[in-house]
């Protein structure tokens, strides 16, 4: 395998469903919180040091071979909002599926049978970079990215924000991301002796109102 | 952290679902024909299925998926009118991008067929409505066995001249609202030449869902699908 799989599990083409979602970006945006470059970089920081750091270290403990339904219950005990439970396992799903044709491999297989309406996202990305021959830093990196990505992209289509400043915001938060993966992988590497609990579990209270409130709009361009 | 691969090289018939266009559910049995219906905003698809609902509803089971772009309006209008019960039309958020969710991206669209099946299947056929697009709009084979492009002669007699992937390649293009031409100065005959022109042999159908005959001619391009589908 290569290292180059990473560029392809990374990509934010890679057909997955996230387009549809805005990690509470048009949330944010509709509550006055994120209103131009700059907040949408405090917002996308927040994302990153909270369910980002938690969505990489469940990454990369797949990554790493843990078991997975143990790290699914691990996601689910820190996703308090019921929103965010649903689409992460949606997400999860529409992973599955992607990976399955990208990099089939039997352990996607059984994962797929146990949960066949979508286990939590991170864990069935963690499986796919497994199954992709990647580690769990790269599970962790592209996990901690697309925690920031997915919210900038659809600050553009919400704000018509010039995309080139939201790019910048990206690329001053990436020494941030660096930290936040490796923290990450180090949890990871924890938990296959000490168990599941040695992951963060930081959380991001307003991100779960806030997906909370924006499941109930009746008219909204994002599903999350 | 190298894994072997060598063992799953037939994985999309043994997995708890299929992948993309497989023609086979995983229980063996043979899937639905799926038909999407793309174009313009305004141009009549969800007019086009809910009359091909009624039309086609007493000799198939047919289930629907919407995709609508920031509400739930379409899946709603057939609910209101009833073509359907509410458990047979499913509705998929697309996240302002109503043509990553039928090309590039298919996964949500997939599942939402997929669940149609499960739910209350078994169907003959799906229709999958784009949520409303511009000419470039069209379905992953990944999605759909057919796609019908639906366009207006009030949205300009120009638009089969114009071309694009939807007017040139769409399996069967409708032209639709020609009760509306005399009074938007449309030339029906310059449309249908100008198509012609650009589709060469593939099918094109001039509508009026408020006419006699309504969406008969569409509702039996349909049975054709289905019958060459059935026969493949």
């Amino acid at each position: 395998m290569t290292r180059a799989a990473l560029l392809v599990l990374a990509d934010g083409r890679f057909p997955a469903g996230g387009h549809a979602h805005s990690g509470g970006a048009e949330a944010a945006v509709k509550a006055g919180r994120i209103t131009d470059a700059a907040s949408l970089e405090e917002f996308c920081r927040g994302r990153l040091h909270t369910a980002g750091l938690v969505s990489a270290a469940l990454a990369a403990a797949a990554a790493l071979g843990l078991d997975p339904v143990e790290l699914d219950e691990a996601a689910e005990a820190r996703t308090p909002s019921p929103a965010l439970r649903t689409a992460a396992r949606r997400l999860g799903r529409q992973m599955m599926r992607a990976a399955r044709a990208t990099w089939p491999h039997p352990e996607l297989d059984a994962l797929a049978r146990l949960f066949p309406k979508g286990a939590h996202q991170p864990v069935v990305l963690g499986v796919a970079a497994r199954a992709a021959g990647l580690g769990p830093a790269d599970a962790a990196y592209c996990s901690a990215y697309e925690s920031v990505s997915g919210a900038a992209t659809a600050t553009v289509r919400l704000l018509s924000l010039d995309p080139f400043d939201a790019t910048g915001v990206l690329a001053r938060l990436a020494p941030e991301l660096d930290r936040v993966a490796l923290a990450a992988a180090d949890a990871a590497r924890r938990a296959v002796d000490e168990g599941v609990d040695a992951l963060p579990a930081r959380s991001a209270p307003l991100l779960e109102i806030g997906a909370e409130a924006h499941a109930a709009w009746a008219v909204r361009l994002f599903a999350s | 952290m190298h894994l072997d691969h060598s063992l799953s090289s037939s994985h999309s018939h043994h997995g708890p679902s299929a992948i993309s266009a497989d023609a086979h559910r995983p229980d063996g049995s043979r899937r639905a024909l799926r038909i999407g219906l793309g174009g313009p905003v305004g141009s009549g698809k969800t007019a086009t299925v809910a009359a091909l609902c009624h039309a086609l509803r007493d000799e198939l089971s047919l289930a629907v998926v919407t995709n609508d772009i920031y509400t739930r309006e379409d899946a709603e209008f057939l609910l209101r009118e009833a073509v359907l019960p509410p458990e047979r039309i499913a509705a998929v958020e697309t996240g302002a991008c109503p043509h990553t969710a039928i090309r590039d991206d298919i996964s949500a669209n997939l599942e939402a067929v997929e669940d149609l099946e499960d739910e209350v299947g078994p169907l003959d056929l799906i229709l999958v409505e784009s949520g409303g697009d511009n000419l470039t709009a069209t379905f992953s084979k990944g999605l759909v066995d057919a796609q019908i492009f639906v366009i207006d002669v009030a949205g300009g007699d120009d638009i089969p001249r114009k071309g694009g992937p939807g007017v040139t390649t769409a399996d069967l293009l409708v032209v639709n609202k020609t009760d509306l031409a005399p009074y938007v100065g449309s030339d029906l005959g310059r449309m249908a030449a100008d198509a012609k022109a650009q589709r060469a042999e593939l099918p094109v159908v001039f509508q009026s869902l408020r006419g006699d005959k309504g969406v008969a001619a569409v509702a039996d391009w349909v049975r054709g699908q289905l019958a060459a589908w059935r026969a493949r």
